[in-house]
């Protein structure tokens, strides 16, 4: 979906050739009003100048930008040295996002390989399994889980209750109660697709390699994660890119005291700081991030695939 | 399968334009969460006919943000903080009251009826006021609270057990006066000094949220909280065992006026509004149920008795002065919008 | 090697992560829907098992608020899925039926555009358009919106579900002297209707759980469930919103089931 630009089948059907332009038509038309327009509208404006208090001056300027990556003291006079302030925050979105994936990775490939491994009327039970909790509103899954780790939660209340530790431990309001949040909201974007690859993946190869007196952990490091790697790609991007832009887990777990990307932005248009330019800018750096994210995976895909 | 879909399209776009079509008769607030009584509104909503829409936000910043990004037009009247007053007339968000529009102006009491933020009351009407400071768990800690110094500088029991509103006009107002410098100073020393007593202050912090001030210290979550003074006693009755502090250094005081907006869509309904809540018995209900004063002449026969006597409305006579927060020039709110941005970083 | 093979597809402590994977997915939920039952005001001590959350959600105070928002929803995510359903089955069927053309890649990335575009970018952006043109914000817009970003959510299934159908089925309609638009509805529209069904629920649930581009473009006083519950867990977590909770989770379990049959059933015929 989001690496394999792979558009069809190889075998090219031509029946409704004559009205494919008609069949597009909806589409195109709603998609470039509706997202194509406003994100180019947006990169505009990160080229403007900003009013006080919110909202824009129609003049060019590079502002925003200067602003994000250049330091110029607290005053704005200093000699400009490159800013590490918003650099961080896009650091910690990155490692943060990052960790999660791995996370979701270390839990999400062993269950993934385990359901395609399961007789084949069962496994529709388990992916079913892992999909239903990502109905539930993100929101209120993000709300149950600090409600879970809270310092006088169930999972402190059970830590305590029976011996475990002897004082609660303190998990939201940290960085890992983020990750942990992060993991959580989108841990079944990783199993589906590995489980897609896995499903497909033909054991004759694991056979085969064990014949050569391969063990059976060699096995999986040299034949098995090769094969299902196009899933786990898929997977890690499906979890890295919403994991970025997120807010709600560092606004709800985090105590909204260490910036996420996501909050940067959200700042700058509903909260204190009001500078449109500087958001839209901050967007289209997300937005470039990325997209060479994706790109050179979709690369990769290309390489590997073939 | 086409038709069907046809159909439900037809069904559910109907639903939306009748919802949408009942806009006569209807009076949009918006207005702080959790600070007026429904009842007051069903009260409202049922003398005079009208449909009540209300909107929520958490802070001055927040409501000033919406409207600067297209809500304007939308909603009538909005319950901005005093100094956001003054930025919000400065930006042209303010209808002008005429005279005489208001049949019971007269009911402001004296002390609130020509206010520097709004002189002459040209475009709002007092709404509560009160304070902001702090509150602490009495449980977790037993020594003196009347010092900024318990956000800023706590004792290793309260340290990481802080929680800070998320508005930039309370903490900053907070750390001048922890400084013991003016606020909005333009002075380069005091302004870095400001940055640097924030960041070290920082990590004592264990979170910003304005929404959740009350249930923070209800839950036992956080030990000491930014509040309102209102806010704060909201949580002690709800049996947060806490105690509102009055620091020596001074605290923020406030008053929330209720302002008629620009292109405010139902203007005559908004008046009425306004003119209601300028009625003892009625802002009393609101005194009431948010626990704050209210700015109206001959509202104590309607108020709840343990208004007067709650501890967060009595300060102590060794608390130092209560101040209102100061409207800054652009340039020094771009440096405290610079240390805000570093602070939550 | 029959003897190896069950060896070597299993690896040990993987049944364990599986499970921990589930308890770890599922946890918060039940404890949510656990305390949804509680009888206490406050959300730390348990009273005892009732059912008063649930009628707060009905009759109390804030039951007004979620009731608008609750049809908002419904009714935003029924157009929505179904506009976007219908354009996404018109795109696949000319990206995938249409032979090669010049936009064929283009169209392609337009559609998945939504998905790439990270969704605070898309809010952001939506926010900035609207003002810029001057919409007032409100059921319209927020509508709007939805209907952009849940055509790919809509596409991937049914694009999923026309590759496997085979061209020579439209090929002989037409054969048969069928019109191009006859073997359109009358033979690829019904093969395609699993694949249909389950795009349109999908976008349905996508529209329905959308929070942060709903937050940006929804006008003064209109609410959809998720901004309304947002709204309401700001200031900490209710009683009453675990019953809602609980309730939507009830919704989202039988909406999964009657798919997953839907789809079982197809593929037993």
């Amino acid at each position: 979906m989001a690496g394999g630009a792979s558009t069809g089948g190889s075998s090219q059907s031509e029946t409704f050739a004559p009205a494919r332009y008609w069949l597009l038509l909806p589409s195109w038309v709603t998609l470039t009003i509706l997202v194509l327009a406003p994100v180019s509208m947006m990169m505009g404006y990160s080229f403007l100048t900003k009013e006080f208090r919110g909202g824009v001056i129609w003049e060019f300027s590079l502002s925003a930008y200067d602003q994000f990556f250049f330091d110029r003291g607290l005053f704005g006079d200093d000699p400009p040295v490159l800013q590490w302030t918003y650099i961080s925050i896009f650091w910690r979105s990155i490692w943060q996002a990052g960790v999660a994936t791995l996370m979701s990775l270390v839990i999400g490939f062993p269950t993934a390989y385990f359901i395609a491994t399961r007789p084949e009327k069962e496994r529709a039970i388990w992916v079913f399994l892992v999909t239903i909790p990502y109905w539930v509103n993100l929101l209120i899954r993000t709300v149950s889980m600090k409600f879970l780790l809270r310092d006088q939660g169930p999972l402190n209340d059970l830590l305590v209750g029976s011996g475990l530790l002897s004082e609660p431990l303190t998990i939201v309001n940290t960085n890992f109660a983020v990750q942990l949040g992060l993991f959580y909201s989108y841990l079944p974007f990783m199993v589906l697709p590995i489980y897609a690859a896995a499903e497909r993946y033909n054991f004759a190869l694991s056979e085969a390699a064990a014949d050569l007196y391969a063990t059976r952990w060699t096995v999986l490091r040299r034949i098995l994660l090769p094969s299902v790697k196009p899933g786990i790609v898929a997977g890690c991007i499906l979890v890295f890119v919403p994991s970025l832009g997120s807010f709600l887990a560092p606004d709800l777990l985090g105590g909204a005291k260490n910036f996420m990307i996501g909050s940067l932005i959200e700042e700058q248009f509903k909260g204190n700081a009001g500078n449109w330019p500087f958001g839209a800018a901050a967007s289209m750096i997300l937005l470039t991030l990325v997209m060479v994210i994706l790109l050179i995976s979709a690369r990769q895909q290309a390489k590997g695939g073939k | 399968m086409k038709s069907i879909i046809k159909s439900t399209v037809a069904a559910a776009a109907l639903t939306v334009t009748a919802g949408a079509a009942l806009a006569e008769g209807q009076l949009v607030i918006y207005h702080w969460f959790e600070y007026i009584p429904q009842e007051l509104l069903d009260k409202f909503a049922a003398e005079n006919d009208v449909e009540i829409i209300m909107d929520t936000y958490d802070s001055n910043e927040a409501l000033l943000a919406a409207l600067k990004a297209g809500a304007m037009g939308t909603y009538d009247v909005a319950v901005p903080g005093d100094y956001m007053v003054q930025i919000m007339a400065g930006e042209g968000l303010l209808d002008t009251v005429a005279d005489g529009e208001l049949a019971n102006k007269g009911n402001i009491q004296p002390q609130w009826a020509n206010p520097s933020f709004d002189p002459g009351r040209m475009h709002s009407i007092p709404y509560q006021w009160g304070s902001t400071s702090f509150a602490v768990n009495r449980d977790v800690y037993a020594g003196d609270i009347n010092t900024t110094s318990i956000l800023f500088d706590p004792p290793a029991e309260l340290s990481g057990k802080i929680n800070m509103l998320d508005s930039q006009g309370e903490v900053m107002a907070m750390a001048a006066l922890h400084l013991g410098i003016p606020q909005c100073s333009s002075d380069r020393d005091q302004l870095k000094a400001l940055n640097d007593m924030l960041q070290s202050a920082k990590a004592h912090w264990a979170s910003f949220n304005s929404d959740t001030a009350k249930e923070v210290l209800v839950s036992g979550d956080a030990a000491v909280g930014q509040i309102y003074d209102g806010f704060g006693a909201k949580a002690r009755e709800e049996g947060a065992p806490i105690e509102y502090a009055f620091p020596r250094e001074g605290y923020v005081v406030w008053m929330d006026n209720v302002v008629l907006l620009k292109d405010a869509p139902n203007r005559a309904n908004a008046i009425k509004f306004m003119d209601f809540l300028l009625e003892p018995e009625n802002i009393a209900a609101v005194s009431n149920y948010a626990r704050y004063v209210a700015g109206v002449d001959g509202v104590a026969p309607y108020l709840d008795p343990t208004l007067a006597s709650q501890p967060e409305s009595n300060p102590p006579a060794d608390a130092g002065p209560g101040v209102f927060i100061e409207v800054c020039d652009q340039q020094v709110q771009e440096i405290y919008d610079r240390i805000w941005t570093d602070l939550k970083n | 090697m029959a003897m190896k093979s069950y060896d070597l597809r299993q690896y040990p402590s993987f049944k364990a992560i599986t499970i921990f994977c589930l308890f770890i997915l599922y946890a918060p939920l039940l404890v949510v829907t656990v305390y949804s039952f509680n009888d206490s005001v406050s959300i730390t001590n348990w009273e005892g098992v009732s059912l008063r959350w649930y009628a707060e959600v009905f009759t109390g105070a804030e039951s007004e608020k979620f009731k608008i928002a609750a049809r908002n929803s419904f009714v935003i995510a029924l157009i929505a899925a179904s506009a976007s359903t219908v354009m996404a089955t018109f795109a696949a069927t000319a990206i995938l039926r249409g032979g090669r053309f010049k936009l064929r890649t283009a169209s392609f990335g337009l559609i998945s555009l939504p998905l790439m575009v990270p969704e605070i970018v898309t809010a952001v952006a939506t926010l900035i358009f609207f003002n810029a043109i001057g919409v007032d914000r409100g059921l319209i817009t927020i509508l709007l919106a939805h209907i952009a970003f849940c055509i790919p959510f809509a596409y991937l299934p049914i694009s999923a579900r026309m590759q496997g159908i085979e061209a020579t089925y439209e090929q002989a309609a037409m054969d048969l002297y069928a019109t191009r638009a006859k073997a359109f509805t009358r033979v690829l529209l019904p093969l395609m209707m699993p694949g249909i069904i389950s795009g349109w629920l999908l976008a349905f649930i996508v529209s329905l759980d959308d929070f942060i581009i709903t937050n940006f473009v929804k006008g003064a006083g209109v609410e959809t469930l998720p901004t309304a519950i947002f709204g309401s867990v700001k200031q900490g977590i209710k009683p009453n919103i675990m019953a809602i909770s609980t309730m939507l989770l009830g919704v989202s379990v039988v909406m999964v089931t009657l798919s997953w049959l839907i789809s079982r059933r197809d593929n037993n015929k």
